[in-house]
């Protein structure tokens, strides 16, 4: 048994006899030893722990080499030699000592394992918290559980990009593919993420019982209905179905967060407060993605005629090209810039 | 010394003995250890890589690498459950190809105030960082595959979307219209189907059995992008 090179959650602190016994271990032993505890998230043939022993296998030779060269040297240079030698040794201990807690922080912090608990679902529980995200609970005198896990919410916003990347059709005209994937990835990892943490905020000024991991998870699990609305009306594009759908889909999720919220709080203003942020961030993101990535299509279609275009394919169309009214200077033009700088223009 | 130690199950002497009756006989003598520490055997192979390839001429080192690909390349044209991916990773391959798929991709993009340099750099980041990310979530689902082999068979299985890619501009140079669309929408289909199905012969057997499907679904995410990516690509 030794001490394993990368702590996982414990508290070692790198004292001096630890590490002391660290070595002894190794040099007394000779031999290359697994911790079984370590042994959870890599396997034993893979390439970094082969890395990683074989180096501390070195790193011994190495020190046994250098032992054995500084012996002979003290030997020979009688009392100056042991002075040197022994300042050497301590140099030598001391950059070991140092290298061993540098990689021991690299390994501490880079340790995915500190996320490895919110990850820790059944495909069963994924499609069961899905399907309960589009059903509002009626009791909310009962603060409700909320399941913190990270593996839904991820997934749930990586759909969403892609959905939205599959809501730009192509045909024949070009398409900036590069800006609207880059748009696509920040509008909503931005949405999740930053409307997280402001709900989280207004609700530590509310004093909701809610923590941030629970926030995330919630709000990743309404993106659900997004991404329903927003398959179904990018494939038929017909406005009034949209709003149906706005109203009972985008409603249904967000009256799920919403009454589980106010479970969770206390007093009318805060709930109000609370809940009113964010039912209206929620309806009004589901309404700026349909229509940031719609209503360019359409304006654009009725003003310019495509024979290229086969009818069945919308296109988003080069903007500065067709507005020059709505050119912006830089290069690096954001398509919703544009899409908002359109509808801005066309009203 | 050796004691004998008679087990509850041991019928008797006097009956005829069962087929395994003389293993109840065998017992551990006290001076066998039976703890100790386990050992792995060193792959001193790599050290020999270290002295031995150094003096060697610099075409034997690229063609022994560019054979490497080639054979991983062959594994996932025709997918089998096999682990030559996983032994012996390397990334030449995926950068070979995805290098290749941004530089193809670059092209499309003829507006004179673009110069198309974004382009690559849009995808070999999405390349990346999304087999990063894929990597993450098999690890943290609780799969036992090392973070390198990962990359290493996403990457691999970049090649059918790839051979698409290909297929796309050789079909482009054609008449546009719908029938040119339907062409290349089902030769990307087909291709990503494939994609698909390599990776999961290389990665599912890392996952814990009831969990395949949380694995697989990044995966079906990821190569959809790429394969939106290709299907959307027009030159103009």
């Amino acid at each position: 048994m030794a001490t394993p090179a990368a702590p996982a959650g414990g508290a070692r602190n790198g004292a001096g006899p630890e590490w002391g016994g660290f070595e002894e271990n190794i040099q007394g032993g000779g031999s290359a030893v697994i911790d079984m505890e370590n042994m959870d998230d890599t396997s034993g043939s893979s390439f970094e722990d082969m890395g990683e022993l074989h180096q501390r296998l070195r790193e011994e030779e190495v020190d046994a080499d250098a032992a054995a060269a500084e012996e002979e040297d003290g030997e020979f240079l009688g009392m100056k030699g042991f002075k040197g030698q022994l300042s050497r040794q301590v140099a030598d201990q001391m950059w070991q000592a140092g290298k061993r807690q540098a990689s021991r922080a690299f390994s501490l912090y880079a340790n995915i394992d500190i996320l490895r608990p919110y990850f820790d679902v059944e495909p069963a529980q994924v499609r069961s918290r899905l399907l309960e995200s589009m059903i509002p609970i009626k009791m909310v005198n009962f603060p409700q559980k909320i399941a913190g896990e990270l593996y839904g919410p991820l997934m749930l916003v990586f759909t969403l990009v892609a959905i939205l990347l599959h809501g730009m059709k192509t045909s024949d005209t070009i398409i900036r593919e590069g800006t609207l994937m880059g748009t696509a990835i920040g509008t909503c990892f931005g949405y999740w993420l930053g409307v997280s943490s402001f709900i989280y905020f207004l609700a530590y000024l509310c004093n909701a019982q809610i923590t941030m991991l629970q926030m995330l998870a919630l709000l990743g699990y309404g993106l659900f209905g997004h991404c329903i609305v927003l398959f179904i009306t990018y494939n038929i594009h017909l406005h009034a179905l949209f709003y149906l759908f706005w109203l009972l889909v985008g409603g249904l999720s967000t009256l799920r967060m919403v009454a589980v919220l106010v479970s969770r709080t206390v007093g009318p203003t805060q709930r109000l407060l609370l809940c009113g942020t964010l039912a209206t961030l929620h309806m009004l993101f589901l309404l700026y993605l349909h229509f940031a990535y719609h209503k360019v299509v359409e304006g654009i279609l009725d003003t310019l005629e495509g024979p290229n275009i086969p009818p069945m394919q919308r296109v988003p169309r080069d903007i500065p090209a067709v507005f020059p009214a709505a050119r912006l200077p830089t290069a690096a033009l954001n398509a919703t810039a544009k899409a908002v700088a359109v509808t801005l223009q066309s009203h | 010394m050796a004691e004998a130690v008679e087990s509850p199950g041991d019928p008797g002497t006097a009956t005829p003995r069962p087929l395994f009756a003389g293993l109840s006989d065998i017992s551990i003598s006290q001076d066998i250890p039976v703890e100790g520490e386990i050992t792995i055997p060193m792959r001193s192979r790599i050290r020999e890589f270290d002295s031995s390839t150094l003096n060697e001429s610099v075409q034997n080192t690229i063609m022994r690498d560019l054979k490497a690909v080639g054979k991983k390349f062959m594994h996932v044209l025709y997918p089998r459950k096999s682990n030559t991916l996983l032994r012996d990773w390397d990334l030449w391959g995926p950068l070979i190809l995805c290098v290749t798929l941004a530089l193809m991709l670059q092209r499309g993009s003829v507006d004179s105030e673009k110069d198309g340099g974004p382009q690559f750099a849009e995808v070999f980041v999405i390349v990346w960082f999304g087999a990063v990310t894929i990597t993450l979530n098999s690890k943290l689902l609780g799969g036992n595959i090392s973070f390198f082999q990962s990359l290493c068979v996403l990457g691999y299985c970049i090649l059918p979307l790839t051979v698409a890619m290909l297929v796309c501009r050789l079909v482009l140079l054609a008449e546009p219209g719908p029938i040119n669309f339907m062409v290349r929408l089902f030769v990307v289909i087909v291709m990503f189907a494939w994609s698909i199905v390599a990776s999961t012969a290389f990665l599912a057997d890392s996952q814990p059995p009831n969990r395949k499907a949380l694995a697989v679904y990044p995966v079906f995410l990821f190569y959809f992008v790429i394969s939106w990516m290709i299907l959307t690509f027009t030159p103009q």
